[in-house]
């Protein structure tokens, strides 16, 4: 078990640093895979590299940032919506089902909208963060009665919750004006104003979180077996439950703040992986985690290559959807 | 005290007291049944004994502490629960969903051990799934999943076994194994082992005792002879019952009775002749509608016999193709004396019979003759048989063999001193 989950994390991390290459040697510069190695080396003390400077450049700073970011969401979301499925045993339950996306696109859009500037410098990234867990709190106060949240309750109020806060999203559109490309832009999902500044906020907090979930792989699988029995096996449900959602959700508002509502990435991932590696959280959550990061790093390095840049957001969609729907005729894509 | 104790225990769900004032005692190495009807509580005691619904008062002690003040893990440590319906959650592999039972001894951040491996392993076998162990429990019958299910438990390692209608949904062959599998872990398991069970032929067979929950509350508890009384039965299910001895298990044996209006017309007692297993029908049909009835005479080796023994009638059983001897024929006189009828089906008329017929036929109590199969085909005492049933024919009432429980109800309503009324 232990084994085979090394095996299979070693293989995807492989993957992850190969698409990682890959992407930063494409662009409207061509820089050869190697270069970029050669670079990525060269930022430790010893290694001497004659690369030339532009190069450095764009792959220091104009690249790398970007595939990071990608990485690190991507890590965020296929952890939490892997918990999230696993949590509601709903196949089509995403990060983002207790109103995480919709929160935070309430705070962009108005900072967006407003124009408004935050104090203490926390921009658009802070708004989001705050409207994603605030929307995410709110849905667990109101799917809480008496000390317990029936899973299907908090289901139905995620709904809920996010139904109307599309709604302030909408109206906030109408009026946008001049924001409106902007806020389209941000509401669609991007990595296109990476910094190093960002990827470091995000992976301060949504790593944390996803390290924090795995320790609970054991907790997930006995969940699956609907709250009574996992309670009878010695799980405590209510607090684990706690726990779980608010991790996954603060990973995934990292992961939203940064880069906007990106679909699918949190839904599809898990499924592959599940159909590839079985239902067992010990394996499932971490090979999805980094599949994820892979995945949200090809998809970004599609988006930016056409001639005119596309929000990941509808790469991921638009590839993630069909493979989805090809899994679910050819193979049982099975569920709770 | 070890075991499980509950005590005074009342739960309220939904602001509706659904167990009030439960006390129930199992000690190591005994199987008690609860049984009731549907909506008696028997799952949400279960509940209470395994931490998963926090009662309102009284208390669930396990080996002497409040299991509400045990965490989840403790308390899954000393109850181990097998659910109504088990779900045993995505395709794991058989030997995976039973190494969740082991969740609550495997520290968090630590692996399983070879102590875990050890307790799956063992709990495998005990359930006999060790077979199924690499297959997915997707692909398992209904028969297996239930014994992947109790596998699991039983790798809790934990003295107390609850168990929610283990035999639900399992053909007959699966419902004697599993239980036969229950009866053993408190056996030589030394667990206290507590099941619903539905089935109350099967609870008396497999339980040490029952206790008979109803209208939220314990209505009896004791010896499955004691609690499956009909009185008891009607108290608790709202329906006649016949309690009879299972002649295969010498266990109580519960057969309920159709809420026949019959109930409230005209009942006696009324005797009936066997044989041929021309009388079961007959038997059944005159019990169902709350006759007091006894037969006789009836061949040992005659279908009416076990009909009789099952509904536990009064009964004079004869040897086969033998005279009835002079003792059974003052008992058979005996019961038809104290009747308020005698049927006579039609039973084949022997050499052996005759007497006892003819007596019927010079007898007081009124008869009812049934006039079925012709006598040609079963007459075997040649002119004297036909005789006799010429005597009975005249001195009784006869009817097609549907009309027999309505002419009862008439004779009995002619009886002396009866009127229309009651």
């Amino acid at each position: 078990m232990y084994g085979r989950t090394g095996a299979w994390v070693a293989g995807l991390a492989a993957l992850l640093v190969g698409v990682a290459t890959a992407s930063a040697a494409t662009g409207p510069v061509a820089v050869p895979p190697a270069r970029v190695a050669e670079v990525v080396l060269s930022t430790l003390p010893w290694f001497v590299t004659d690369a030339p400077a532009a190069h450095r450049t764009i792959v220091l700073q104009v690249r790398l940032p970007r595939v990071a970011l990608g990485a690190v969401v991507g890590f965020a979301l296929a952890a939490a919506g892997t918990v999230m499925q696993g949590f509601f045993r709903n196949p089509m339950a995403d990060p983002s089902i207790v109103g995480v996306s919709s929160g935070a696109a309430v705070g962009a859009v108005a900072v967006i909208v407003t124009g408004a500037t935050l104090p203490f410098g926390l921009g658009l990234p802070a708004a989001a963060f705050a409207g994603a867990l605030l929307a995410a709190f709110a849905v667990y106060l109101i799917a809480s009665e008496g000390g317990r949240t029936p899973v299907a309750t908090l289901l139905l109020a995620g709904v809920a919750v996010q139904t109307l806060l599309g709604a302030v999203v909408s109206f906030a559109l109408v009026n946008a004006g001049e924001g409106i490309r902007e806020a389209v832009f941000w509401l669609m999902g991007h990595l296109h104003d990476s910094t190093w500044g960002k990827v470091r906020l995000v992976t301060l907090v949504a790593v944390p979180c996803v390290l924090l979930l795995l320790p609970f792989a054991r907790d997930l699988n006995a969940l699956l077996l609907g709250e009574a029995d996992a309670q009878a096996v010695g799980v405590e449900v209510e607090r684990t439950r706690r726990l779980l959602l608010a991790t996954a959700s603060v990973a995934t508002a990292a992961a939203v703040a940064v880069a906007g509502v990106i679909g699918f990435v949190g839904l599809v991932v898990p499924h592959v992986m599940r159909l590839l590696v079985g239902p067992d959280h010990r394996i499932l959550l971490p090979t999805s985690a980094v599949a994820g990061a892979a995945f949200l790093v090809a998809a970004d390095t599609v988006a930016r290559v056409g001639a005119s840049e596309l929000p990941v957001g509808i790469v991921t969609a638009a590839v993630g959807a069909p493979f989805f729907l090809y899994l679910l005729r050819t193979r049982e894509v099975r569920t709770a | 005290m070890t075991g499980l104790v509950v005590s005074d225990l009342v739960v309220d769900r939904a602001g509706r007291r659904v167990l009030d004032g439960v006390s129930v005692r199992v000690r190591p190495g005994e199987v008690v049944g609860l049984v009731g009807p549907n909506g008696a509580g028997k799952t949400t005691l279960l509940r209470a004994c395994n931490g998963s619904l926090a009662p309102t008062a009284g208390a669930v002690r396990v080996d002497g502490d409040r299991v509400t003040g045990l965490s989840a893990r403790e308390t899954a440590r000393r109850v181990a629960t097998v659910p109504q319906e088990p779900s045993l959650g995505f395709d794991f592999p058989v030997r995976e969903a039973v190494a969740i039972g082991r969740t609550a001894h495997v520290p968090r951040f630590g692996r399983r051990g070879p102590d875990d491996r050890a307790a799956v392993d063992r709990a495998l076998d005990r359930a006999a799934v060790t077979d199924l162990a690499d297959r997915p429990v997707t692909e398992l019958s209904g028969g297996e999943r239930a014994r992947v299910s109790l596998a699991r438990a039983l790798a809790q390692d934990a003295p107390v076994l609850l168990l929610d209608e283990p035999t639900a949904n399992l053909d007959v062959g699966h419902q004697v194994r599993t239980l036969s599998l229950v009866r053993s872990l408190a056996g030589d398991g030394g667990r206290a082992v507590v099941a619903a069970v539905h089935d109350l032929d099967l609870a008396a067979r497999f339980c040490d005792r029952l206790v008979l929950l109803a209208d939220r509350t314990v209505r009896a508890a004791g010896a499955p002879a004691d609690v499956l009384t009909p009185d008891a039965l009607a108290d608790a299910f709202g329906v006649r019952t016949r309690v009879g001895v299972d002649e295969a298990t010498g266990c109580p044996r519960v057969t309920a009775l159709p809420a026949a209006a019959e109930t409230t017309a005209a009942t006696g007692r009324v005797h009936v002749v066997g044989g041929g297993g021309r009388a079961a029908r007959h038997l059944r049909a005159l019990a169902d509608a709350g006759h007091d009835v006894s037969v006789g005479p009836v061949s040992a080796v005659d279908p009416d016999a076990r009909v009789a023994s099952g509904l536990a009638l009064d009964r004079v059983v004869v040897p086969p193709h033998a005279d009835v001897a002079d003792d059974d024929a003052d008992r058979i006189r005996t019961l038809a004396a104290a009747a308020d009828v005698v049927v006579v089906p039609d039973v084949p008329v022997s050499a052996g019979i005759r007497e006892t017929l003819d007596a019927f036929a010079n007898g007081a109590t009124p008869l009812v003759v049934v006039d079925g199969q012709p006598l040609a085909e079963r007459n075997h005492a040649g002119a004297a048989g036909r005789r006799t049933w010429a005597r009975l024919v005249d001195a009784g009432r006869a009817v097609p063999p549907a009309g027999v429980t309505e002419a009862v109800r008439t004779a009995l309503r002619e009886r002396p001193g009866q009127s229309d009324t009651d």
